[in-house]
């Protein structure tokens, strides 16, 4: 069951093959048995879950089923669910249970989908390896000394590792795509404003965005459907029509016009890892896809720009984080200037403690202009090379990540060398636009991601695009040994 | 040396809103601490802020008011700080781009001169909730019920010359707000907060000095008195040959003495930047034209008209028009009672000075508007004397609340003024005096109006006090051969 896609789970549902409750109970099986190896869960929600796989049934038979009616599912442990903890990975957070639901935890309960737990995460959604976890490192399945990716590894390593067919998972600089890729499955980061934030623990709030991990993009366009809409408790959701997003994946991609940025393919771009991409390109191709070269001129100054906002909008939206109202608070303060910062020196971990710093940093007086003001005329730089080049192409391809999984610890040292992983990721989230990685290729027997960009609330379109490529190849049914 | 000062003033206008500026919770004060705080206002993780539309009507109207510009996009922004009423650790605030422009208020002086005070600007921010240090054993009680209240902080150019120019200002900003229905105005609940800039330069001298700001004076007479105490304090010390500190200081009214709350050294950097979790808000022509067709009737306009309509002087329209409270209850009362001059009396004379006297307002006076018309339209038809009258007031104001009429009535207060009646008792009280008849008749005219007075006494007393005074002078002077 567990080798299934969602979609494959729905049928099988529908058709009686089995219940909710032997499907749920399988996952969860699967959970003690092998998460031990990988750390992919911060919290298992064992009881809920039989109890949601139950009511599920009971739906069923009553018709009122839709196609996420008992299917297991995980969150990533950046949104707030009710009544079930939710630690963004943080000591700070550790005991802290929410009364209230995410707006997307929300909606797969209405859809009737049985969350199995909350996974593991970097800390505030910082990092890209889920190594700056307070509940310890998780690893990839492909290999147990490689990181995961991140900041959404728990979600990326649970789905490769057939632990969930799904997960959620959020996005602010490459967190959904990169862990995707390293781990050989589909995520789906979409435009910005389309899922709801409310509920989701802010890291940088214009960047933040809530998206998909599944082995497939067809259920990663099942998973769109159930997120996506319009949120009043969210000001930045956007109020247009959801489509649905199942509808055109078997569309012919006879025409599609697809960009490869001339500043993604430089020089310093790994050869093996620039012709496995190139190869991927090739199969589109064969599709009916014409191919261009296209500029996108600022890309190089996008890191520089994302690590002045993101930490900038990091520093205010992790002040709420002082001891005061819930969550970790120091031992016997002497007063309040001690209890502020004892709670936060203890509570919060390195790397976040570095991006409170740097933020704090480009915001005062003096800096501000030259940080924080010059990163947003870059932003509207970097959004501009997006929309130009979308007036000629409908889909920009690249690499997902500038190699395959690094080995644990092999960049904990070098922050910088850290960030220089989210260089095919990071101008996306500035502009706002979609993107996925799926599973294109390998190198040393690792998976290498594909990125599909596509335009402002252009979801539908590569998750189609993404969908025929998995006709065409097999990538994506490729599994971990073991 | 003569001093020249110099007064501004940040107003902080509670608005009136049913729900908080960025969360549905009630706005409504006293209830028991924390009961009006939800999620949002809390900040727990996750939740966002959505902002509240009444807010931005009640700001473009305040903005029509002072015939200021409304700009048509506005921005909020984070007020980065830490203390424990402030449960984001950021104030959201408006700054380089507030809601109300630059506008002015004319206020007229006690001489009669008007003065013009320039507005800077308004903008739109929300309020903290409040620490409370009393009662908790050593440890500080935090209601949060106020937190997110909206407000509107008006900041006026440094304008007012005088202790006496600030607080005629004040009274008529508070008019303004009240009259427009944005705010109750209720200053002892904080609905209505004055910090006031002061400083002092010789006179003839331009450059401004260094000035102080005195923190959330909550009434008008503390407002005059931290006035001409901060003014006498800065001119004490510039005589000595001292400096002025540039800081922020707490009034104690009650004590009539003030002491530093901190420094500009001491003061945060605030580290504003455009709040992410709120969008640019865009207000249009027609959302300004439609507030604009709904404006009610302001404090100058009905000025004007109490003029024309009710023959009042310039002095007493201004007054009586001074805000919605006071011109409701005017109007109410000359339309009961006939007289507009002779209620504009006695609202502006007795009543105004029992009101003063016990820190009462129009708003919760004890005597109602109807009652104070009544007892006017008995007065002005001579069914009462002056004395009469003031004793049915007195009845009024400690809470009588039967009809003018019957308290006449059974109070025997209604004068006597038939002519037939009235001479057949000064006939019979003259009967008895012949000696002081003679001594009147014998004495200079200069002289008889002192003696009339021995006359009266008793002819008073015989008409038990109901005798009209003016027709019983008339009688007595006829008999008396005047």
């Amino acid at each position: 069951m567990h080798n299934k896609t969602v979609a494959e789970l729905a049928r099988d549902l529908s058709q009686g093959t089995y219940s909710s409750v032997e499907l749920t109970q399988h996952f969860l099986n699967r959970i003690k048995q092998e998460d031990t190896r990988y750390n992919s869960f911060i919290t298992v929600t064992e009881d809920d879950a039989l109890r949601d796989a139950k009511a599920a049934d009971e739906r069923r038979s009553r018709g009122e089923a839709t196609p996420w009616t008992g299917i297991p599912f995980a969150h990533k442990d950046i949104f707030c669910t009710n009544g079930v903890r939710t630690t963004c990975a943080s000591k700070m957070l550790e005991n802290f249970v929410p009364p209230y639901d995410a707006t997307v935890t929300a909606r797969f309960r209405d859809a009737g989908a049985v969350c199995l737990g909350k996974t593991n995460m970097d800390e505030f959604a910082m990092g890209s390896s889920t190594e700056n976890s307070h509940f310890g490192a998780t690893t990839n399945p492909w290999g147990e000394k490689l990181v995961p990716g991140g900041s959404s590894g728990g979600s990326a390593a649970a789905v490769a590792a057939r632990l969930t067919p799904a997960a959620t998972a959020t996005d602010t600089g490459g967190s959904i795509r990169q862990p995707a890729a390293f781990c050989g499955i589909t995520g789906l980061k979409p435009t910005y404003g389309r899922v709801s934030r409310y509920g989701m623990i802010a890291f940088a709030s214009s960047l933040d965005q809530g998206g998909t991990m599944s082995r497939t993009a067809e259920d990663s366009a099942m998973m769109l459907n159930v997120m996506a809409g319009f949120d009043p408790k969210d000001s930045t959701s956007v109020d247009q029509p959801v489509p649905d997003y199942t509808a055109n994946l078997n569309a012919p991609l006879k025409g599609l016009r697809v960009g490869l940025p001339k500043e993604y393919f430089s020089d310093q771009l790994d050869p093996v890892m620039a012709q496995t991409v190139r190869d991927a390109v090739r199969e589109y191709e064969a599709l009916g896809a014409t191919v261009k070269e296209i500029s996108l001129p600022n890309t190089h100054l996008a890191i520089a720009a994302y690590y002045v906002i993101a930490p900038a909008e990091a520093s205010a939206n992790l002040s709420r984080f002082d001891g005061v109202r819930y969550g970790y608070r120091c031992d016997n303060p002497k007063d309040l200037m001690d209890l502020y910062t004892r709670t936060r020196a203890e509570g919060f971990g390195s790397e976040v403690k570095r991006r409170i710093l740097v933020g704090s940093y480009a915001l005062s007086a003096g800096f501000f202009d030259a940080y924080y003001l010059k990163a947003q005329k870059v932003r509207r730089l970097i959004q501009q090379d997006f929309v130009e080049a979308f007036k000629s192409v409908d889909i920009i391809m690249s690499p997902s990540t500038p190699s395959p999984a690094f080995a644990l610890g092999s960049n904990t040292d070098d922050p910088v060398k850290m960030y220089l992983e989210d260089i095919f990721t990071i101008a996306i989230n500035l502009a706002g636009v979609p993107a996925m990685s799926i599973p294109a290729g390998q190198i040393k027997s690792l998976p290498v991601g594909l990125q599909l960009i596509g335009n402002y609330f252009d979801e539908a379109r590569l998750l189609n695009a993404a969908h025929q490529f998995q006709q065409a190849t097999d990538w994506h049914q490729q599994s971990p040994a073991g | 040396m003569q001093w020249e000062v110099v007064i501004g003033l940040e107003i902080h206008v509670q608005l009136a809103t049913q729900t908080k500026i960025f969360s549905g919770s009630s706005t409504a004060y006293g209830a028991e601490p924390n009961t009006q705080a939800s999620a949002v206002d809390l900040a727990m993780p996750g939740t966002l802020p959505v902002a509240n539309e009444q807010a931005f009507r009640y700001a473009t109207m305040f903005g029509l008011a002072i015939d200021a510009e409304i700009n048509r996009r506005s921005v909020f922004e984070r007020k980065n700080y830490f203390y424990p009423d402030l449960p984001k650790g950021y104030q959201t605030t408006q700054l380089a781009e507030p809601i109300v422009g630059p506008g002015h208020v004319d206020v007229q002086l006690a001489d009669g001169t008007e003065k013009r005070v320039r507005i800077h600007h308004a903008h739109l921010e929300e309020d903290a909730g409040k620490s409370l240090h009393e009662d908790y054993h050593g440890m500080s009680g935090i209601d949060l019920n106020r937190a997110g209240t909206p407000l509107i902080e008006i900041v006026t150019e440094p304008d007012m010359r005088s202790a006496e120019e600030a607080v005629a200002f004040a009274r008529k900003l508070h008019g303004l707000v009240t009259s427009l229905g944005i705010c109750d105005g209720d200053m002892s609940q904080g609905s209505l907060r004055f910090d006031v800039n002061i400083s002092v330069r010789p006179e003839g001298e331009e450059k401004l000095g260094t000035r102080t700001e005195t923190k959330n004076l909550n009434s008008f007479r503390f407002m005059e008195s931290a006035i001409h105490h901060e003014v006498e304090r800065q001119i004490d010390i510039l005589e000595d040959g001292g400096t002025i500190v540039q800081e922020t200081r707490l009034y104690n009214g009650d004590r009539n003495e003030s002491k530093s709350m901190r420094s500009k050294e001491e003061a945060n950097d605030y580290r504003y930047f455009p709040c992410p979790d709120l969008l640019p808000v865009v207000i249009d022509d027609a959302f300004i034209d439609s507030l604009r067709a709904q404006m009610p009737e302001l404090p100058d306009a009905k000025k004007t008209r109490f003029q024309a309509e009710y023959a009042l002087s310039d002095y007493d329209a201004n007054l009586v028009s001074s805000n919605s409270a006071i011109a409701d209850y005017f109007e109410q009362t000359a339309k009961v009672g006939g007289d507009a001059k002779l209620a504009a009396n006695w609202i502006l004379g007795e009543l105004s000075a029992r009101l003063n006297a016990e820190d009462r307002s129009f708003r919760n006076c004890p005597v109602p508007a109807e009652r104070l018309g009544q007892l006017v339209q008995r007065i002005s038809d001579n069914t009462l004397s002056s004395s009469g009258a003031k004793k049915v007031f007195e009845l009024l104001w400690n809470g009588e609340s039967a009809d003018v009429d019957e308290l006449i009535e059974r109070e025997g207060l209604k004068q006597v003024s038939d002519t037939g009646e009235l001479e057949k008792l000064v006939d019979s009280v003259l009967a008895d005096m012949p000696e002081q008849i003679e001594q009147y008749q014998s004495a200079d005219p200069g002289k008889r109006k002192k003696l009339m007075g021995g006359f009266m006494g008793p002819l008073m007393k015989a008409s038990k006090g109901q005798g009209n005074p003016k027709v019983l002078t008339e009688i007595l002077k006829k008999k008396l051969g005047d």
